[in-house]
C-alpha cells in the first residue's frame, strides 16, 4: 500500500505566506488567550486540596456541599465525574491551616454523615511547594529549548536552529491556548506532555531538516531554488510523516479511551501537540528556515567532512 | 561497495539474540504478579529476630493450619510469604499475639516469581504510590528554629568553658545569631576566642584552586569604655552543620515512628536541605499515619528560674535576659531559664504507668546514652530544683510539667510524678513520645491513593498499552508488509528490553511511566517508518534491493541520531526538573528512546539481514506497493 502517490513535488513554500498569516492569527489568539484567561492551574502549581471520593450506593453532590458548610469550607468546589458514585472536592489554600489537617478534617466530616464513603485519591499541596514546582516546570522548559537549540546548531546551523525552536515554542503556545480556552485544569502530568511535545516536535523538524540538507548538497539539485529543494524534501518524508504520526496518535486515542481521569489532560495535550507538530514542521519551520536566509553555501562548508560520515 | 551489504557477522547475530533472551529473562518477574505476606521487624535498633521468635512464628502458624509459603530471613526481620489475604489477615493477628509488642508485624506484598529468577536477581519492578495505594508526605523542616537552637546551645557551652577556664566575663547574652560576651581585660577576651575555637573545629574549602582554611566563627570586637566586647557569628557552615544534624535527626525520628506504624518497606528520603520524603506504600489508615508522623513539636528540658523575686518581677513583665515564660498546661505562667539542658532527641521512649509505691500515675522516660550522662550530672547538681518539660510546636510554646528533682538520678530512667490521673499521665507520655525532633516540621505536601485506584490505575495503563500496541502491528503489517511485520517484531524486542531494564534498575513504575512505555512505543516505531521510507526511496531511485537496504538503513541512521537525541534533551530536562510521578515519566522516555535505537537499528536490521542478506538474487522486497516517480 502507498498512500502518497505524488508524481510532483507539492509546492508547499507557495503557501507559506498564507501560513505564516494562520500561524500569526492562532499564535495571537493563544496569547491573548493565556491573557485574558490564563491557564487553569492544577493544585500542583497553586496549592490547595484535591480530594476524590467515592460512595459505593450514590450520592447528590449537594448533601456534600452542605457538610463542607457546615465545617467552614463553603469556598470548596464539589463535582461529580464518570458516575454519580466519584466525587472530585476541590479546597483553596487556608492561611494558617496545615494541609494535612484540613483533608482530614473533610474526610471524617462526609464520613460521619454517610459511612459508605472511601476516599479514593487525596492530593494536597502547600503553596510554597507549589511555586517550587511552577519554577522548576519552567526552568525545564527554558531547558529544553536551550539544549535543543544548541544541538540543531551544532548538528546543522543555527538558521535551522532557530526555525526549529520557533516551529517548536508554536506548538507548545498553541497547547497552552487550548488549556486556556477550554479552562482545561493544567497540571504536572500535562506539563510532562508539553515537554514530550517539545521533543517530539522537534525530531519532526530535524527530519525534514536532514532531508533539505541532504538535497542542497545533492548536485541534481545545484540549480533549483531553496524553495524547490524544501519542498522536494517535505514531499519525500511526508509518507513517513503521516505513518509515524498515526501511531504515535492512535497511541495517544487509546490513552484518551482507556488512560481515565489522571491521563485524560496528558493526552489531550499531546493530541493537540502531534496535530499540530505535523503543520508546524512542514508549514512554520521551513519557511522560517528559508527566510533566515538558508543557501546552499550555509552548508556547503560542512559538506566535506559530512559526505564521508553520514553519506552512504 | 561490499557485494554482500547484508550481512551480519556471526557475533553480532549472537550478541543480539543473548540481549533479548537476557531481557526477556528479567521481564519475567513482571507477571507473576505479588503474593501477600507478613513482614516481622523488632522495634529495638539492631535488634535482631532470634531463632525462638522463627519457631513460634512458625508453630503459630502450624496450630492454626496456615500453611507458609516461603520464609525468607533478612538483616531487617523476616518475612513469612503466604496463600491468600485471608490468610496473611489472619497471620497477622496471630503472630503479633504471639510474640508479643517489641515486634512489628506488618502486610506485605512480595514477588511470586520462582525462586530461580529471585536468586539470579531478576525482580519485578517497583509499583509507585500511584499504582499500589499509600500515602506520601513531603516534610519542611523549620530550619530557622534549628539555627536559633544551635546558637542558644553554643552559648550554654561557651558559658560553661569560660567557667572551667575560669576567664572572668561579666556579660553574655544572645542577639539574633550572634552571641555578645563582654569582659574586664582585653586578655580575657583573647582567651575567650581561643575556647571558640576549640569548639569548632576549621574546616577547608576550596576556593577557585585555593585550599583556604577557615574558622567556625567570626569574631568581631569592639571597646567601649572599660568594656571589651567580643560578637561571635558561627559561620555560613556552622550552620550547616547544625542543619544536618538537625534534618538527621529528624530522620531517625521519622523511621523509629513509622516502624511504630508496621509499614512494610517505607520511603523516608532526605530531598534537598530542609526537606523529607515519607512514602508509606499500602497504608490505608492515613488519619493515624498522619497523626504518628505529623506530631511536629520539639521538646526541651529547662531550668526553673527559683528566685522568687525575679519570678514576680518577670510575671509582672520585666522579664530580666536569659528567661523566659510560658505557660504550663492549666495556663499559669512559668519562668525558666533560657537554652535547653536536654532535648527530646535523648528521649527513647515515654510511658504512663503507676508509681509501685503509692500508687499513683506516672510517666517514665527512658534516655539514651548520651541522655543518660547528661541527666546523671545535671540532677546531680540540682536536688531540690525544677525542671521544666517544655513542648515547643510551631504555634505554641507549653510548659508540659515542671517537677522537682528528688534525687540523682543515674540509669537514665526518668520518673516523673505529679500526674493527677491516667489520663494525664497517657497524654503527656504521648506529647512527650512526639517531642523528640530535633527541629520542627510541618507537611506540605500529601498524596494519597486508595488501594482500589491503584489496581484501576494499573488497569487502565496497561489497557491503553496493549490496544495502542495492537493498533501500531496493524497499522504497520498493513501498509509495510514483511517489513512491517520485522518493524513490529523490533517493536516487542524494544518493548521487552525496555521493561527488562526498568527491573533491573529496579525503577520505580508510576501511570504516567506506564503511558510513557505507551508513548515510547509510538515514538519508537518512528524509527523503523523512517528505514522503511528510505529503503522504498532508494528502490523508487532505481537502486537494486540490497543497495536499498544498506543505503536505506545507513541513511536513516544520521536523521535517527538527531530526531532521538532532541526528544533525549527533553527527557532529562524532566528528570533533572520533573518530581514524583513526572519523574517516573521521564526515566521511561529516556531509557525508551537508548532500547529504541537499539531495537529499530541493530535488531530490525539483523531480521532483515537474516532474510534477505545470503540471497544472491532478489525480485522485489517485501515491503509494500511501491509507486514510483518517474521525473528523477
Amino acid at each position: 500500500m502507498e498512500i502518497f502517490r505524488v508524481k510532483q513535488d507539492i509546492p508547499f513554500m507557495k503557501y507559506s505566506r498564507l501560513s505564516a498569516a494562520i500561524s500569526i492569527i492562532i499564535f495571537i489568539l493563544s496569547a491573548s488567550f493565556l491573557a485574558t484567561k490564563g491557564l487553569n492551574l492544577g493544585i500542583d502549581f497553586t496549592g490547595g486540596t484535591i480530594m476524590e471520593v467515592s460512595y459505593p450506593d450514590g450520592i447528590d453532590v449537594q448533601d456534600i456541599r452542605d457538610t463542607l458548610q457546615s465545617i467552614e469550607l463553603a469556598d470548596s468546589q464539589v463535582q461529580n465525574f464518570g458516575t454519580e458514585k466519584d466525587v472530585l472536592i476541590k479546597l483553596p489554600l487556608k492561611e494558617g491551616q496545615s494541609i494535612a489537617e484540613l483533608s482530614e478534617k473533610v474526610s471524617s466530616a462526609l464520613r460521619l454523615d454517610n459511612n459508605s464513603m472511601q476516599v479514593r485519591r487525596v492530593e494536597s499541596v502547600g503553596a510554597q511547594v507549589g511555586e517550587e514546582l511552577y519554577e522548576d516546570g519552567a526552568l525545564a522548559i527554558l531547558f529544553v529549548c536551550l539544549g535543543i537549540v544548541l544541538y540543531l546548531a551544532m548538528r546543522f546551523e543555527w538558521r535551522f536552529a532557530i526555525a526549529a525552536i520557533i516551529a517548536n515554542m508554536h506548538d507548545v503556545i498553541i497547547i497552552l491556548g487550548f488549556f486556556s480556552l477550554f479552562q482545561w485544569e493544567f497540571n504536572l502530568t500535562v506539563l510532562a506532555a508539553v515537554l514530550a511535545v517539545l521533543g517530539y516536535s522537534v525530531n519532526e523538524s530535524v527530519v525534514v531538516f536532514d532531508r533539505v540538507r541532504e538535497n542542497l548538497r545533492k548536485a541534481s539539485m545545484r540549480s533549483s531554488t531553496i524553495s524547490e529543494v524544501m519542498n522536494n524534501a517535505i514531499t519525500r518524508t511526508m509518507s513517513r510523516t503521516i505513518m509515524t504520526h498515526l501511531s504515535t496518535q492512535t497511541v495517544v486515542v487509546s490513552m484518551l479511551i482507556f488512560g481515565g481521569e489522571i491521563l485524560h489532560n496528558f493526552a489531550l495535550a499531546l493530541t493537540i501537540g502531534i496535530l499540530f507538530g505535523i503543520y508546524s514542521s512542514i508549514m512554520v519551520g521551513c519557511p522560517m528556515a528559508m527566510w533566515l536566509g538558508t543557501t546552499q553555501k550555509n552548508l556547503a562548508k560542512n559538506v566535506a567532512e559530512d559526505t564521508n560520515k553520514t553519506t552512504g | 561497495m561490499n557485494h554482500q551489504p547484508n550481512q551480519f557477522p556471526r557475533w553480532k547475530y549472537i550478541l543480539i539474540i543473548t540481549s533479548v533472551l537476557l531481557s526477556l529473562i528479567y521481564t519475567l518477574p513482571n507477571f507473576y504478579g505479588e503474593a501477600p505476606a507478613v513482614q516481622i521487624m523488632t522495634l529495638e535498633s539492631g535488634g535482631k529476630i532470634d531463632t525462638s521468635i522463627l519457631k513460634s512464628i512458625e508453630t503459630t502458624l502450624k496450630e492454626s493450619d496456615i500453611s507458609i509459603n516461603r520464609l525468607i530471613i533478612e538483616d531487617i526481620g523476616v518475612k513469612v510469604k503466604l496463600e491468600s489475604t485471608d490468610d496473611q489477615l489472619k497471620a497477622k493477628q496471630l503472630i503479633q499475639d504471639a510474640i508479643g509488642d517489641n515486634y512489628v508485624v506488618a502486610l506485605n506484598l512480595l514477588p511470586n516469581s520462582p525462586n530461580w529468577l529471585t536468586s539470579i536477581g531478576a525482580l519485578p519492578m517497583h509499583l509507585g504510590l500511584d499504582l499500589r495505594g499509600g500515602v506520601h508526605f513531603l516534610m519542611q523542616l523549620d530550619m530557622s528554629a534549628a539555627k536559633n537552637k544551635g546558637v542558644d546551645n553554643l552559648l550554654i557551652i561557651v558559658r560553661k568553658e569560660l567557667q572551667k577556664e575560669k576567664i572572668p566575663y561579666f556579660g553574655s547574652t544572645k542577639i539574633d545569631d550572634l552571641i555578645q560576651i563582654k569582659f574586664k581585660k582585653e586578655l580575657d577576651r583573647s582567651a575567650a576566642k581561643a575556647v571558640f575555637e576549640s569548639l569548632g573545629t576549621g574546616r577547608k574549602i576550596q576556593v577557585r584552586r585555593l585550599t583556604k582554611e577557615t574558622a567556625a566563627y567570626t569574631f568581631v570586637e569592639t571597646n567601649s569604655a572599660n568594656e571589651f566586647i567580643l560578637n561571635v557569628t558561627p559561620n555560613t557552615y556552622t550552620n550547616e552543620d547544625t542543619r544536618t544534624v538537625a534534618l538527621k535527626q529528624n530522620l531517625e525520628t521519622l523511621n523509629n515512628r513509622i516502624n511504630e506504624l508496621g509499614v512494610a518497606e517505607p520511603i523516608i528520603q532526605q530531598q534537598g536541605a530542609d526537606r523529607i520524603v515519607v512514602q508509606l506504600p499500602g497504608v490505608q489508615d492515613t488519619a493515624k499515619a498522619k497523626e504518628i508522623i505529623g506530631r511536629t513539636a520539639m521538646l526541651e528540658m529547662r531550668m526553673v528560674e527559683e528566685n522568687p523575686e525575679v519570678v514576680n518581677a518577670s510575671i509582672a513583665g520585666n522579664i530580666p535576659p536569659g528567661l523566659e515564660i510560658f505557660n504550663n498546661r492549666n495556663g499559669d505562667p512559668v519562668v525558666v531559664k533560657k537554652g535547653a539542658v536536654l532535648t527530646g532527641e535523648r528521649i527513647v521512649d515515654a510511658a504512663p504507668g503507676v508509681d509501685s509505691v503509692n500508687g499513683r500515675s506516672v510517666v517514665t522516660l527512658r534516655l539514651d546514652s548520651p541522655g543518660k550522662a547528661i541527666f546523671k550530672r545535671l540532677t546531680r547538681d540540682n536536688v531540690g530544683k525544677r525542671i521544666a518539660l517544655i513542648l515547643i510546636d510551631k504555634k505554641m510554646t507549653e510548659v508540659v510539667t515542671a517537677p522537682r528533682i528528688q534525687s540523682e538520678i543515674g540509669g537514665g530512667r526518668v520518673q516523673i510524678t505529679g500526674m493527677s490521673n491516667s489520663q494525664e499521665a497517657t497524654d503527656i507520655a504521648l506529647l512527650l513520645r512526639a517531642g523528640s525532633l530535633a527541629t520542627p516540621m510541618e507537611i506540605v505536601e500529601e498524596r494519597t491513593v486508595g488501594p482500589s485506584m491503584g489496581k484501576e490505575n494499573i488497569d487502565r495503563g496497561i489497557k491503553s498499552t496493549i490496544w495502542g500496541f495492537m493498533a501500531i502491528i496493524v497499522m504497520m503489517a498493513v501498509y509495510y508488509m514483511g517489513f512491517g511485520l520485522v518493524s513490529v517484531i523490533a517493536l516487542s524486542v524494544n518493548l521487552i528490553f525496555l521493561v527488562a531494564l526498568l527491573s533491573i534498575i529496579q525503577a520505580t513504575l508510576t501511570l504516567p511511566g506506564i503511558a510513557a512505555i505507551a508513548l515510547t512505543l509510538g515514538m519508537a516505531i518512528d524509527a523503523n517508518v523512517l528505514i522503511n521510507e528510505r529503503i522504498r526511496d532508494e528502490i523508487r531511485n532505481g537502486n537494486t534491493p540490497q543497495a536499498s537496504i544498506s543505503i536505506g538503513y545507513e541513511k536513516a541512521w544520521g536523521t535517527l541520531l538527531d530526531s532521538n537525541m532532541t526528544t533525549m534533551i527533553a527527557g532529562l530536562a524532566l528528570v533533572m526538573f520533573g518530581s514524583g510521578p513526572v519523574k517516573g515519566f521521564a526515566v521511561v522516555l529516556v531509557l525508551g528512546i537508548l532500547t529504541s535505537m537499539y531495537s529499530s537499528i541493530w535488531v530490525s536490521r539483523a531480521i532483515i539481514n537474516y532474510i534477505y542478506g545470503r540471497r544472491r538474487h532478489i525480485d522485489k522486497l517485501s515491503i509494500g506497493e511501491i509507486f514510483k516517480v518517474n521525473n528523477n
